[in-house]
């Protein structure tokens, strides 16, 4: 292959393809499951936002840490959490990331650097902090990414962690995965700028706001940042615009959208369209190379919800077990 | 060698010497060197109360000062507990759990159980608690059973300063997330201490006075207040027994089951309030497992379901008296003592 106008090697284009597909796949086989009344509680899904969780991740390694959202299943697979795992955990099972004990909102695997999706809106910010700080301490170069939506930009603990992260040039990137949406109230409503850099100014923090929507221009930002950060330039935030192609929560009837919001969204501004359109029609991977990363991913897709509903269950001791290292 | 020093001095001690014994010890928290970034010195204070004083010159940027932002310092206390440090957080008073309850309920509390077994929290986060101070309501109030309650957590309060130096040791060794809760009105109090290291195991009550009429539970302050109690008891022919729970979570039931199965009688007294407290705790788990060897129904001694006031006058009727605790084991032997 000559023709690759990209930072990226073809191997690494392909990478990040699949990430993203995986991503979306997931989300969109659990859109289908969820409808079945198969899966307990609540699922938020990533789909349409996967350019974000592709284009930072793929600057981490598993000394870095992330402190992900309830809508957590993209950054998990991005950071390398087993998708049978995670499948299994969705469904409550015993063989599942958590063994069955967290569900969609809680998946983590510390081995990974995956500090966990959380259900409470932007308290990974501080966590991630102490993450930067045991970074620091140990001198391993290690960086810690926290995300929030426009929602969590508004929670104390955001604001709190962007002056703590400065005052201590901790190596921490606030990303704001900016949907529009907190659940279902905008965020030209709730929150008070136009810009999350304007906000990261008022904390002495550099900001920068990228299209969420296009992996390079995220991959590219993110790679600024985090260089940075790991090189000791301290913390900095990053605004991803991004889309949310399904509800606030599966169940969600999303009336305060547009009228055709989301079909617009799909058609123009799907991130996994506008990559492969964009890395195919240079010539820096085929579209037979893509089409085969989709079928991959599929079969991928399919044997972890196969092996998901037939995993056991949960053995009732595993009620009261796991609740101290000991007692 | 055991020499008096103060409950104060022992929490400094302890910090100091497991800080020695293991670098993954941090210790952070508001004013804890004190004068970050001020023209004058640093470790001006040393803590609001000086507890924390001299550590700074002893072990560096091991120590932070942090800014008045609760929930982000707590936070990333537990964030780097979950990334193999062991945090030692201050959070002043325990009174401003409401600004980082959420740090330490849904996330500290909770990761190792929500995430399948595989996180660990090695956090300490030590607060001061008790009345007494003249410090009014949102700076001593006795909030134990808050911890108490949240699975995952375990909360600690000792009641001298031997106790306070064993117990912060085991704090910061044991690998789950632990509530230190210092009794401000403590800190003076001066015991026998050992200049050595030693860690005292949580779940083990300790019998701080015998004897066969009635069994007095209590932690912290009020165990003071017991022994005084049982002092005035003794003289009218009443032996009180006083067990000193020193760990509400976790804590020895079986020494306290051993000690009302051999005395018959039950007095809880607890500087919190009384609903959902240590003190209705510890009275239904025996009321529970006991009932055959109770005399007489368990009594309760516990500041009233008031926030903790102001005037001196008042906050010395809210804190559980002697007088009052000797009061009730009156009632548990009021029948024995008319027959």
């Amino acid at each position: 292959m000559t023709n690759n106008p990209f930072p990226l090697s073809k191997d690494e284009l392909l990478a990040a393809y699949r990430t993203m597909r995986t991503i979306r796949d997931f989300e969109e086989r659990l859109h289908v499951e969820f409808a079945k009344g198969d899966i307990p509680g609540f699922v938020h899904l990533y789909a349409g936002e996967e350019a974000c969780a592709a284009g930072i991740m793929m600057h981490l390694t598993d000394i870095d840490r992330i402190a992900s959202t309830h809508r957590g299943h993209g950054h998990c697979i991005a950071k390398g959490v087993d998708v049978h795992e995670m499948m299994a955990e969705i469904y409550g099972k015993a063989t599942g990331a958590c063994r069955g004990k967290g569900g969609s909102m809680h998946i983590a695997d510390l081995s990974k650097g995956m500090m966990g999706a959380n259900g409470i809106l932007g308290a990974g910010a501080p966590l991630i902090c102490g993450a930067g700080l045991a970074a620091k301490f140990r001198g391993d170069g290690g960086v810690g990414i926290t995300f929030f939506g426009d929602g969590a930009s508004n929670q104390g603990t955001v604001l709190e962690s962007m002056n703590l992260a400065a005052i201590w040039n901790l190596p921490v990137i606030f990303v704001v995965e900016n949907n529009g949406y907190a659940e279902s109230t905008s965020v030209e409503y709730a929150t008070a700028v136009d810009s999350y850099v304007d906000r990261a100014a008022g904390f002495g923090l550099p900001g920068v706001t990228v299209d969420g929507t296009d992996f390079f221009a995220v991959h590219e930002a993110a790679g600024e940042v985090i260089r940075r950060a790991r090189e000791g330039g301290g913390p900095a935030l990053l605004e991803c615009k991004t889309i949310r192609f399904f509800g606030h929560f599966e169940g969600d009837a999303q009336t305060y959208k547009a009228k055709g919001e989301n079909d617009y969204n799909r058609e123009h501004r799907d991130c996994l369209r506008i990559f492969a359109n964009r890395v195919t029609s240079a010539g820096a991977v085929s579209e037979a190379e893509i089409a085969l990363v989709d079928r991959e991913v599929a079969s991928l897709i399919d044997a972890a919800v196969e092996s998901a509903k037939g995993a056991p269950l949960p053995s009732p001791r595993e009620l009261l077990t796991d609740v101290y290292v000991a007692y | 060698m055991a020499r008096k020093i103060s409950y104060k001095q022992a929490i400094n001690e302890a910090l100091d010497l497991e800080m020695r014994r293991d670098p993954t010890v941090i210790v952070l928290g508001e004013d804890i060197v004190g004068g970050a970034g001020a023209p004058g010195e640093l470790d001006a204070w040393g803590g609001v109360l000086g507890v924390t004083k001299g550590l700074h010159a002893k072990h560096g940027n091991r120590l932070m000062d942090t800014p008045l932002s609760e929930s982000a310092y707590i936070g990333a206390a537990i964030g780097a507990a979950a990334c193999g440090m062991r945090p030692v957080a201050e959070l002043m008073f325990l009174d401003f759990m409401g600004v980082c309850f959420d740090q330490i309920l849904n996330q500290a509390a909770k990761f190792k159980y929500m995430f399948g077994g595989k996180a660990k929290t090695p956090v300490v986060i030590r607060a001061m608690v008790g009345a007494g101070f003249r410090a009014a309501a949102q700076h001593s109030q006795m909030l134990t059973p808050m911890f108490t309650h949240v699975p995952g957590l375990k909360v600690v309060c000792p009641s001298n300063a031997y106790d306070a130096k064993g117990l912060l040791i085991q704090s910061i060794r044991d690998d789950d997330p632990v509530i230190f809760c210092e009794h401000k009105a403590l800190y003076g109090s001066e015991a026998d201490v050992p200049e050595e290291s030693y860690a005292i195991p949580f779940g083990e009550a300790n019998v701080v006075r015998e004897g066969k009429d009635v069994t007095i539970v209590s932690y912290g302050l009020t165990v003071h207040r017991a022994l005084d109690a049982a002092e005035k008891l003794a003289k009218s022919g009443v032996q009180a027994e006083v067990i000193d729970l020193r760990t509400l979570s976790p804590i020895d039931w079986d020494t306290v089951i051993e000690s009302v199965e051999n005395t018959g009688r039950l007095v809880v007294v607890d500087e919190a309030n009384p609903r959902c407290s240590i003190a209705s705790d510890v009275a239904s788990y025996v009321a529970q497992n006991a009932f055959g060897a109770l005399k007489a129904a368990p009594q309760m001694v516990t500041a009233p379901h008031t926030p903790v006031p102001f005037s001196p006058v008042l906050e010395d009727l809210y804190i559980p008296s002697a007088d009052a605790i000797a009061a009730a084991v009156n009632k548990t032997t009021a029948r024995a003592l008319a027959a």
